[in-house]
């Protein structure tokens, strides 16, 4: 099968040789997807803030803003018309999630009142603390339209308005936490 | 405090075999004695964290400072072959027959998915090499934990009347399912 | 052994999954559904062929010593290229799949075939080989994802066809051993009677 030896030079040689082949070839793919990936990873962004926010015709990504809260950064992205503010995009997280974090897309309107919810990222058992999502569940759309001046945002088993997911109210009480973190920040210093 | 939830999310909650599908080869290949199992696991967590240690390093001195981040799969499994490589040869000299009980599954730590995974998971959970070092010493000890309770039962499945169809492999599944099903109930702990 | 032979082993006789039991990590971890076993499946493929049709071609030249940590070069390559292409063309599935793309490097599978029949056949059969061992891992994470998708979801490629969440156990981890146990009673029956 082999022609050549196992010598210490030979050796040497083929793992150079092919790790240096194998190091170029990765690098020329790497710079064909780098555009791509980056675009990827814009789109998913853009998808879940107009997922949230009223009409807009600005480029939410190019105006975002960051704050720093609770040893983390939450993202703010106006979405403006005509140059008027229609609403603002909050990328906020818990980490009183039942499997960890979860990452949430708040779209408030310039008063504060919640337009939509989205999630992001979360690792919540499939079945319970998963009907968060939209697509899972309506347990997300009772926060639209609702101001938090108004409208609680804690479960109802510690005295506020919103209905917990049956059986998920850890991961119920984490979605309240990164909603007021991000209506929170807000209101006190994001509106920009 | 964060190292002890680090802990017991690695052993209990996130089992690195019951649930997150790593390891799982010499899980169904070595479980079937108890000494083959601890012997395994020993070799499995002296891989594993020397292995996270060095990939930490590689990771944030090499990888993120010249951006080839693209390198990471490349470099993580050279630095694990060259590792097992080595346990292989000290092994050799300090204890030939734990060597040769574990035979061809020395070698095939290499490709045992969870010392890629834990090594590739400390990255991406962004820890700091404390952390790192913690976390994979938790996940051995989870696999081992996973592993020396199923050889248990497996030893007794052995001397089971089964049909014949269920016999060896499809029964230790089903097993392996029941055994996750009981680790589920870790959940929520931390 | 005939090309058709050599292609078609891959699917019952010597399939990857249900009687060489290689390549189990992503078997279980990816199986909740009959898309992600196919994304899986077919990634695998990709890096199969691939290093079997490097390590076939360059087989003459490798120092026996080195050859391990020469496939596992080749390998880990086609798998950067891979998670790369899917990173940038289906970034839906790289999150879906998430760490077991870059395990599939350590897929007992792919060194098993690069070291078994790679490095000792030549081209043709190497990559034959790698396409049918691939497309029968495929096969088995189609069959096993589709089976936890039907019972645990009730929908299948995302169809659905009942309403709300099926028997959940099986989209979560133990249901994945479970199902994979009974599925492996199975095809040994299958494999019994026609052989």
């Amino acid at each position: 099968m082999n022609k050549v030896e196992s010598t210490f030079r030979n050796m040497v040689l083929t793992l150079f040789i092919v790790t240096l082949v194998a190091s170029s070839a990765l690098g020329f793919v790497y710079a064909l997807t780098k555009e791509p990936i980056e675009a990827a990873r814009l789109a998913k962004r853009t998808r879940a803030i107009t997922d949230v926010l009223p009409e807009y015709d600005n480029n939410p990504l190019s105006d975002s803003y960051k704050l720093a809260a609770d040893g983390d950064t939450l993202y703010f992205y106006p979405g403006t018309m005509n140059g008027e503010l229609v609403g603002t995009a909050v990328e906020t997280f818990t980490t009183q999630g039942f499997s960890g974090e979860i990452k949430l897309m708040v779209g408030l309107l310039p008063d504060g009142t919640i337009n939509d919810i989205s999630v992001l990222e979360h690792k919540e058992t499939p079945g319970l603390g998963d009907k968060m999502d939209k697509k899972k569940s309506d347990f997300s759309l009772q926060f639209q339209g609702k101001d938090p001046m108004d409208f609680t945002i804690s479960v109802t088993q510690d005295g506020g308005d919103v209905q917990a997911i049956t059986a998920s109210t850890v991961s119920s009480r984490a979605f309240c936490d990164a909603v007021i973190r991000a209506y929170n920040a807000y209101m006190e210093g994001g509106k920009q | 405090m964060e190292y002890i939830i680090i802990i017991i999310s690695a052993v209990f909650v996130n089992n690195i075999v019951l649930a997150k599908f790593l390891g799982i080869c010499p899980f169904f290949g070595v479980s079937n004695k108890v000494e083959t199992a601890i012997g395994m696991t020993g070799a499995v967590t002296f891989v594993m964290v020397i292995a996270t240690i060095v990939t930490y390093l590689i990771q944030h001195y090499v990888l993120e400072k010249f951006g080839i981040g693209f390198l990471q799969t490349i470099m993580f499994i050279l630095v694990i072959a060259s590792l097992v490589q080595m346990v292989e040869i000290i092994l050799k000299k300090v204890s030939i027959t734990l060597y040769q009980a574990l035979g061809i599954f020395l070698p095939l730590i290499t490709t045992n998915c969870a010392v890629l995974g834990v090594a590739i998971l400390a990255v991406q959970n962004d820890y700091n090499l404390l952390e790192s070092v913690v976390f994979s010493a938790a996940n051995a000890l989870g696999f081992g934990l996973a592993l020396v309770t199923f050889s248990g039962i497996r030893e007794q499945l052995d001397l089971l009347d089964l049909p014949k169809a269920m016999e060896g492999v499809p029964i230790a599944f089903v097993v392996a399912g029941l055994l996750a099903m009981a680790f589920m109930g870790f959940a929520g702990i931390v | 052994m005939t090309q058709w032979k050599n292609f078609t082993k891959g699917f019952f006789k010597e399939n990857a999954v249900f009687v060489l039991f290689l390549g189990l990590c992503p078997t279980l971890g990816v199986t909740n559904s009959a898309i992600n076993g196919m994304g899986m499946g077919l990634a695998t493929t990709f890096v199969l062929v691939g290093s079997n049709l490097v390590v076939s071609l360059i087989r003459h030249w490798i120092p026996d010593k080195v050859r391990i940590p020469t496939f596992i070069v080749v390998i880990a390559s086609f798998v950067t290229i891979v998670e790369l292409s899917m990173q940038a063309y289906v970034p839906d599935l790289f999150d879906e799949l998430g760490l077991f793309i870059p395990l599939i490097v350590v897929n007992c599978l792919i060194l098993g075939r690069a070291e078994a029949f790679a490095s000792r056949h030549n081209l043709v059969s190497a990559i034959v080989d790698g396409l049918g061992m691939g497309l029968g891992f495929t096969m088995a994470l189609v069959l096993l994802g589709g089976v936890r998708e039907i019972l645990g979801a009730g929908s299948i490629f995302g169809l659905k066809f009942i309403n709300g969440d099926g028997i959940l156990l099986f989209v979560l981890a133990p249901g994945a051993f479970i199902a994979l146990g009974y599925m492996i009673v199975l095809i040994n029956k299958i494999n019994k009677k026609s052989a």
